[in-house]
């Protein structure tokens, strides 16, 4: 039985009304948070926009009071730990996020995804301390390898979650068309589901870059500071983010502004590498990708 | 197409006299002659025979699936796998080249018999009986990332085929046997994926000949087809027998009796009954089966 009602189809005011409140707040809450973006972004613009000319990038800092001088070290250091730690952490990440994705029947599998989600939540100071300890201390000095080291922690459990979940949404049936022609397991993972799953594996591994570049805490502890450029990975070695962090609290204007330099810089960079690597790994076949 | 056509004509007046008639022979007594019937004779009738399965049970986690399945497949032809929803036909078929025992909690014990070699024998390699037997599936799922000719080309070049004449040869012959090389032959680079419906699975069926398997499994290709593009699966699949041996598993029971030389009905995970496609629509021996092609069920 279908039991009709005699309601009229038009709406009481009140909930016009509400549904008008509704969509304000959320009108007011996404442009709370964009305006935070903003801001942020304006005003690293316009603080470092004055100082940034080609020797900024190039020269190493000079003392409080001459002029001139720039941030190379640190973002030599910036790129050559990132990159170091990219090397070490895509692989294990990318490999562990491709286990726990492909064979969760393994019991392995649901105990090292937990300890990733784990690692994932550690403070990056406690990563720092313990690569301090393992590496710092054994060696007797701060390293820019050190530094590599604590960043691919930091990375690893970014790339390996990332890469699951990017497989896990490839869909079963192409898992099994692959398989019924007769391709075995290990190569329908590598050329079929992670080609299929590849824009958010590039993804994830952008972000766990992003992550890492900005880090501080961790850098303190293990790559130390250096104001001059880098001799060799077992030196200390300057980083942008510790640049930031060291002269922001100095009492120098001069340096406060070398500080926003830095800051846009590290954005910038950022910002460099996401577009580029979304621009090679560009699918040829974008247009149809929606469907899948 | 004219054989298609008295087929169906065939089988809509033996529906009408079926109806009619009174059945009388008891479903219990009537089960019980066709499995033993089918286990004796395994052994005389292996011959000419492509896929033989005995006693094969399948299971997921607690749950059976397949009650021990005996049938035997004949080579080029096209033997269709019918019954209602849940019965275990594509559970069946996904056993015929261990693709069922991927998923998770899954099993079977029984044997496959394929050109006289049990491919359950732990001496064999799943991967080598999945390029002797083909699958279809019910929708169709082209490599959305690759082009039409790199998804028919797929079977080989991740199997470590490089040669350009060779590929090419297997993508052009693959692509005309599925009825497709006319549509697609001046977009091969385009994606697989823009295509449409009744092409995509024609261009799956292309990616399944190109690694020339010896048997073709196909479970509800057409399902998700309108009748256009379902007629021309149709004529491939007629085409395709005169090499390939041809499992299809359909619940359109039109379609059976349109392509299929052999037809097998399914049950709760049981063989009911088996035989010429002819005889099972004109004069089902089993009560079962007469009620489920004549409609009252299923």
């Amino acid at each position: 039985m279908v039991r009709r009602t005699n309601d009229s189809i038009s709406v009481s005011t009140s909930r016009i009304l509400m549904d008008k409140l509704m969509s304000i707040l959320v009108y007011a809450a996404v442009g709370l948070a964009s305006a935070a973006l903003i801001l942020i972004l304006a005003e690293t613009l316009i603080q470092g926009l004055p100082i940034l000319k080609l020797s900024f990038l190039l020269d190493a800092p000079v003392p409080v009071g001459f002029s001139g001088g720039g941030i190379g070290p640190d973002i030599e250091g910036t790129l050559i730990m990132v990159g170091i730690a990219s090397l070490i952490s895509v692989p294990i990440g990318v490999g562990a996020g491709i286990f726990f994705s492909e064979w969760p029947e393994s019991k392995l599998s649901s105990l090292s995804s937990f300890s990733n989600d784990v690692l994932a939540e550690f403070p990056s100071m406690v990563i720092g301390i313990f690569v301090y300890t393992i590496i710092v201390l054994t060696t007797g000095r701060f390293s820019a390898f050190a530094g590599s080291v604590a960043l691919s922690i930091i990375m690893i459990p970014v790339v390996a979650r990332t890469t699951e979940e990017s497989l896990k949404i490839v869909p079963k049936t192409l898992r099994e068309a692959s398989m019924a022609l007769g391709v075995s397991r290990w190569k329908t993972v590598v050329r079929v589901v992670m080609s299929t799953g590849k824009r958010g594996l590039i993804t994830g591994i952008l972000l766990a870059l992003a992550r890492a570049a900005g880090e501080t805490a961790p850098l303190i502890l293990t790559a130390g500071y250096s104001t001059a450029f880098l001799n060799g990975l077992f030196n200390q070695t300057g980083s942008l983010p510790y640049l930031i962090y060291y002269y922001a609290i100095s009492p120098y204007s001069s340096w406060h502004a070398i500080a926003w330099g830095a800051a846009l810089i590290l954005i910038a960079i950022m910002f460099v590498m996401n577009v580029s690597v979304k621009l090679a790994f560009a699918s040829k076949f974008e247009e149809t990708r929606a469907e899948i | 197409m004219r054989r298609r056509k008295k087929k169906d004509g065939l089988v809509m007046g033996e529906l009408a006299i079926q109806e009619q008639s009174d059945i009388d022979i008891s479903l219990a007594s009537q089960q019980g002659e066709v499995l033993s019937d089918s286990s004796a004779s395994v052994s005389q009738r292996r011959r000419g025979h492509k896929i033989v399965t005995i006693d094969l049970k399948a299971q997921f986690g607690r749950v059976q699936v397949l009650r021990g399945i005996n049938l035997e497949i004949k080579e080029r032809s096209i033997t269709a796998i019918m019954g209602p929803s849940g019965c275990g036909k594509t559970t069946f078929i996904r056993c015929l080249n261990r693709l069922h025992e991927l998923t998770p909690g899954a099993s079977v014990t029984g044997r496959v018999i394929l050109d006289g070699e049990d491919i359950y024998s732990p001496k064999v390699n799943p991967v080598l009986v999945r390029r002797k037997i083909g699958m279809v599936f019910q929708k169709p799922n082209p490599f959305p990332t690759m082009s039409v000719y790199d998804n028919v080309a797929a079977g080989l070049k991740l199997n470590g085929v490089r040669d350009k004449a060779k590929l090419d040869e297997a993508v052009e012959r693959s692509l005309k046997l599925a009825f497709l090389w006319d549509e697609v032959k001046d977009d091969l680079k385009k994606s697989g994926a823009a295509l449409s419906g009744g092409q995509q699975q024609r261009l799956c069926i292309a990616r399944a000949l190109a690694v020339e398997p010896e048997v073709i499994l196909m479970d509800e290709p057409c399902s998700a087809l309108d009748p256009t593009a379902t007629a021309k699966i149709e004529e491939a699949i007629f085409e395709l027998k005169k090499d390939y041996t041809i499992v299809i598993v359909t619940h359109n029971m039109q379609q059976a009796a349109r392509v299929a030389d052999y037809t097998a009905f399914f049950y709760l995970g049981e063989l009911i009954e088996y035989g010429n496609t002819e005889q099972i629509f004109e004069n089902p021996k089993n009560e079962l089966t007469e009620r489920y092609i004549t409609g009252k069920f299923g």
